[in-house]
């Protein structure tokens, strides 16, 4: 047991355990809250993996503005009646997932052992790395993603307008 | 250091585990939230994957999930709001116009 491993350990049960609270909480301001803890918890996996960039814009999209957004409409509607539990609902569902879970677990765990993780440079994940993949191999992609942000904030706007 | 296996089985279980949400659940909120708790195991597979074949790709395309992932919350919220003022519920059973 290297330290190394030891942390993963330790992030991932964390990170299944909060994951978990996100589904079974009955409170919805709860699962809000599990889901934060399990997207921080996702951004330090990335810091481990010379992400550091990508992790930090985890923390502040995800865990910062998509969470607050999902707060504020949950204080928005305010849903104070907590679901019934149905039991035959919840087993069957459960099964299902687990099948699912069983099946990429085989997958995943049957291939041909891992390659060694290639030797990173210093720069692997920068700011400065990021930015030259992103403006010459995928500029076509993040004009599309800038056009498509464009539609969802008017059609956000169309749709959460009152009626007249 | 971390064999890359253990990335993709834990990211398969978060995968699972947002799976289980958006099937049992009746709150569309969480369904919402299960919805991005799949989407971020994804990520957490992009970034394994570049960091253990050493290519940048990977991260570019978790910023592309990232800024779907964003539209994708704000119209479903928008969504949400719209159809809880029509009908007064966030219980997907309840939305049965269109059901035979």
């Amino acid at each position: 047991m290297t330290p190394s491993l030891i942390t993963f350990y330790a992030l991932a049960g964390l990170l299944v355990i909060s994951s978990l609270l996100v589904v079974f909480q009955r409170n919805v301001v709860h699962s809000a809250m599990a889901l934060v803890a399990a997207l921080c918890l996702i951004a330090i996996f990335f810091l481990t993996l010379h992400a550091p960039m990508v992790g930090v814009l985890q923390v502040l999209i995800y865990a910062g503005a998509i969470m607050v957004l999902f707060l504020f409409v949950i204080m928005f509607l305010n849903p104070a009646a907590l679901e019934q539990r149905r039991v035959t609902w919840w087993s069957l569902g459960t099964i299902a997932a687990l099948l699912l879970a069983g099946a990429f677990v085989a997958v995943m765990n049957g291939s041909e052992p891992t390659p060694d993780p290639i030797a990173s440079t210093e720069l692997f994940g920068s700011p400065e790395m990021l930015a030259k993949s992103l403006f010459t191999d995928f500029v076509l992609p993040f004009e599309i993603a800038s056009v498509l942000l464009l539609v969802a904030i008017v059609g956000a706007v169309v749709l959460a307008k009152r009626e007249h | 250091m971390v064999p890359l296996n253990y990335y993709l089985i834990l990211s398969a279980l978060v995968f699972a585990i947002g799976v289980i949400g958006v099937l049992i659940r009746r709150n569309l909120i969480v369904i919402l939230m299960s919805i991005e708790l799949m989407l971020n195991a994804v990520n957490l597979t992009f970034i394994a994957f570049s960091r253990y074949l050493g290519s940048i790709s990977g991260q570019v395309i978790v910023f592309f999930v990232m800024a779907v992932a964003a539209a994708e919350a704000v119209i479903g919220l928008a969504i949400i709001i719209s159809v809880f003022r029509h009908r007064q519920t966030l219980d997907p059973q309840e939305l049965h116009l269109l059901k035979w």
